[in-house]
């Protein structure tokens, strides 16, 4: 057990470390690096991916997975360009879009935690679906437009410098953070991802704690795709398409293990913090996106396949059978 | 136990029924769409159906064992462009030379996977997702942003996708659905046969078992992600052949597609459940769903959402209607041992 802990110690330093020298790299490479309004703008280029990487940790601590994420996003963004431009008021339009997420995430929740099917499955499902239902809404136009209002509230710096979409950010990753690590509720979620059968012998009632998982996942995804309407300050139908692999990446960067009931935020907050200045300082070296996308793949497979070499040679060096 | 119970086993009585589903498909989009009965409806769903059907027998070995390939697309997408570049440079390559080389540029990617996942212990899903951006990453930088174009490829791959093997009357069975066939059956009688095949099952329907009698359990995944990248591999190939034009985004979102077909096929994604014939039936239940809905002219929009809850419907049934049929049969063969008395072959 104490193996286990001093390696997930190890794990956040062998992260932070990492983000250190990122930094430093960085900063040698450009003098632009090291301005606060630089580290704003690489928060604000990719904060909704960062905000619904934090329910995905704990949904993938709780030993599911959900595929759907991108999809509500893009689902609530149409969903709130469609009731606005049929004449709602934008307060409500957003309502019905979180509304939207909700809805989905009870859709998720009711067939794998009530019809006990695979996760992997049903968000799959949801993943096609739910971008369907937002083409249906919106077919191939874009809707733009909004109230100055609400594209402000993508774009304008509310405290300092900070926008109100990293603002939510920081309130939600302290909110998860109480919840997964100091409250009842997080250690069923690590209970219920570590052994299932154990859970549910113990008395915690897995398809609730499950349902609260989804419903949390999609509600904060409608979120994040009204915030990303916000800031690009229009909507098109396949909006956030593709996002869930850049999350799900984030979160398993972080140290969470695809199998659930290991891992915590602080691992994917650094993970995200990583991600963003590797591509930041990418960038900034004239990297195109391309080359990013592949050097945080590579980053994705090494991180976990590090760790099992390094265990392979000491074993082998003990002359101790594997 | 029944006559029906003694012949038929609750997973071919799901593939029976995926069957009946198409059919019925087939008569009520024929009923709302005229002139849908033609060859040319066949040929159009055939034809999109082969490459997802030839990728998704790859995936049904890797899911069979338990794991999944999230990268296939990028491997079609990969194999594709760099064929194509190939043929487009020497127009004068022999045919089969190309389709070898294809086979063998998707084997050797999918090698790396297996490589991965088996030996270095890393979760398929982090790995290929991992692939799926790295393959995708390196073509595009290779790739400069130039793309393969019809007219520079050879008169022979031009008109492979329209090559008509075996003309029933104005019925054209063409090249490519002929390949998918026959790597269907094919695969479908060697897991079912092959001693050496059934090992798919028994690692995915019990890896602790499958540990203890001794089955080599890290080749055996290691070559169904082989196999998966090498059936991807002829897969870019058929892309390349049907479109001419390759970009470097092609087969790009596929595996989503190929995805679908297996877990609609009634492939378990947990693993040793499923056939390849079912993600045969998969894909084309979707193929011709998709089709259809386009041809009906009610906006493709609507095709995901349809799409999305027939997978759920397919997951759904099989969990619900399956377990049933299977504790059904399993009751009935109970009695059988215990010896309760049931007189044999009275029945019709």
């Amino acid at each position: 057990m104490t193996g286990a802990g001093a390696a997930l110690k190890r794990w956040e330093t062998l992260m932070f470390v990492l983000l250190v020298a990122i930094i430093a790299l960085n900063s040698l490479d450009s003098r632009y690096f090291l301005s606060i309004g630089n580290f704003v703008n690489l928060f604000q280029l990719s904060i909704e991916k960062s905000i619904v990487a934090l329910t995905m940790t704990l949904v993938i601590i709780g030993g599911e997975i959900d595929l759907s994420v991108a999809s509500v996003m893009g689902l609530a963004a149409c969903v709130a360009a469609w009731t606005f431009q049929h004449g709602a008021p934008m307060p409500l339009a957003v309502l019905l879009a979180l509304a939207a997420g909700i809805v989905a995430g009870l859709n998720n929740a009711f067939w794998i935690a009530y019809v006990g099917l695979p996760s992997l499955a049903v968000t799959l499902a949801g993943l096609i679906g739910y971008r369907g239902v937002a083409r249906i809404f919106l077919e191939d136009r874009a809707i733009g437009g909004f109230p100055e209002w609400f594209n402000q509230l993508g774009q304008q710096p509310i405290i300092g410098p900070l926008t109100a979409s990293i603002v939510i950010f920081f309130i939600l990753f302290v909110f998860f953070a109480v919840i997964l690590h100091s409250s009842a509720l997080g250690r069923m979620i690590y209970a219920i991802g570590s052994n299932v059968q154990a859970a549910r012998y113990s008395g915690v009632r897995v398809g609730l704690i499950k349902t609260d998982l989804f419903v949390a996942s999609a509600f904060v995804a409608a979120l994040a795709g009204v915030l990303y309407a916000a800031r690009l300050g229009s909507v098109r139908g396949d909006m956030a398409e593709g996002f869930e692999l850049d999350i799900i990446t984030a979160v398993l960067l972080g140290g969470v293990s695809i199998f659930g009931g290991k891992g915590n935020l602080a691992g994917v907050g650094l993970a995200i913090l990583v991600i963003l200045n590797l591509r930041n300082g990418m960038g900034l070296a004239n990297i195109t996106g391309n080359t990013q996308n592949y050097v945080i793949g590579g980053l994705l497979v090494f991180s976990v396949l590090a760790p099992n070499v390094w265990q392979d040679v000491r074993n082998t060096w003990r002359g101790r059978e594997i | 136990m029944t006559w029906l119970q003694r012949h038929v086993r609750p997973e071919q009585i799901r593939e029976l029924s995926l069957l009946l589903l198409i059919v019925v498909a087939i008569f009520f989009f024929g009923s709302l769409i005229d002139g849908y009965y033609t060859f040319r409806t066949f040929n159009r769903i055939a034809s999109s159906v082969a490459i997802i059907t030839v990728v998704a027998v790859g995936q049904t070995l890797v899911v069979l064992t338990r794991n999944i390939d999230l990268s296939v697309g990028s491997i079609v997408g990969f194999t594709a462009y760099f064929v194509g570049t190939l043929i487009a440079s020497h127009n004068s390559i022999n045919p089969f030379f190309a389709v070898a080389i294809a086979i063998l540029i998707g084997a050797a990617l999918g090698v790396v996977n297996g490589v991965l996942v088996s030996w270095g212990r890393v979760p398929a899903v982090v790995v290929t997702l991992g692939t799926l951006a790295i393959y995708r990453g390196v073509l595009v930088d290779l790739s400069g942003a130039k793309t393969v174009t019809t007219d520079s490829l050879p008169q022979w791959l031009i008109d492979l996708p329209l090559l008509n093997v075996l003309p029933i009357g104005s019925l054209d069975i063409r090249a490519l659905f002929v390949l998918a066939l026959v790597i269907v059956v094919l695969f479908h009688l060697g897991t079912i046969y092959l001693s050496f095949a059934r090992r798919f099952y028994a690692i995915g329907s019990n890896p602790e078992a499958a540990q203890l009698i001794g089955l080599p359990m890290k080749s055996v995944v290691f070559l169904a992600f082989v196999i998966c990248g090498a059936l991807s591999g002829l897969g870019g190939f058929m892309m390349l052949a049907r479109f001419g034009n390759i970009t470097v985004e092609a087969g790009r979102g596929l595996e989503l597609s190929v995805v679908a077909a297996v877990v609609v096929g009634g492939v378990n994604i947990f693993g040793g459940s499923g056939t390849v014939t079912g993600a045969m039936l998969g894909a084309a239940l979707i193929g011709t769903l998709e089709q259809s809905l386009f041809r009906l002219g009610i906006s493709e929009f609507w095709l995901n959402a349809v799409l999305g809850l027939l997978i759920l419907l397919a997951v759904a049934s099989d969990a619900i209607i399956l377990q049933r049929l299977r504790a059904l049969w399993t009751r009935a063969e109970l009695k059988l041992i215990v010896g309760a008395p049931e007189k044999r072959g009275t029945q019709p």
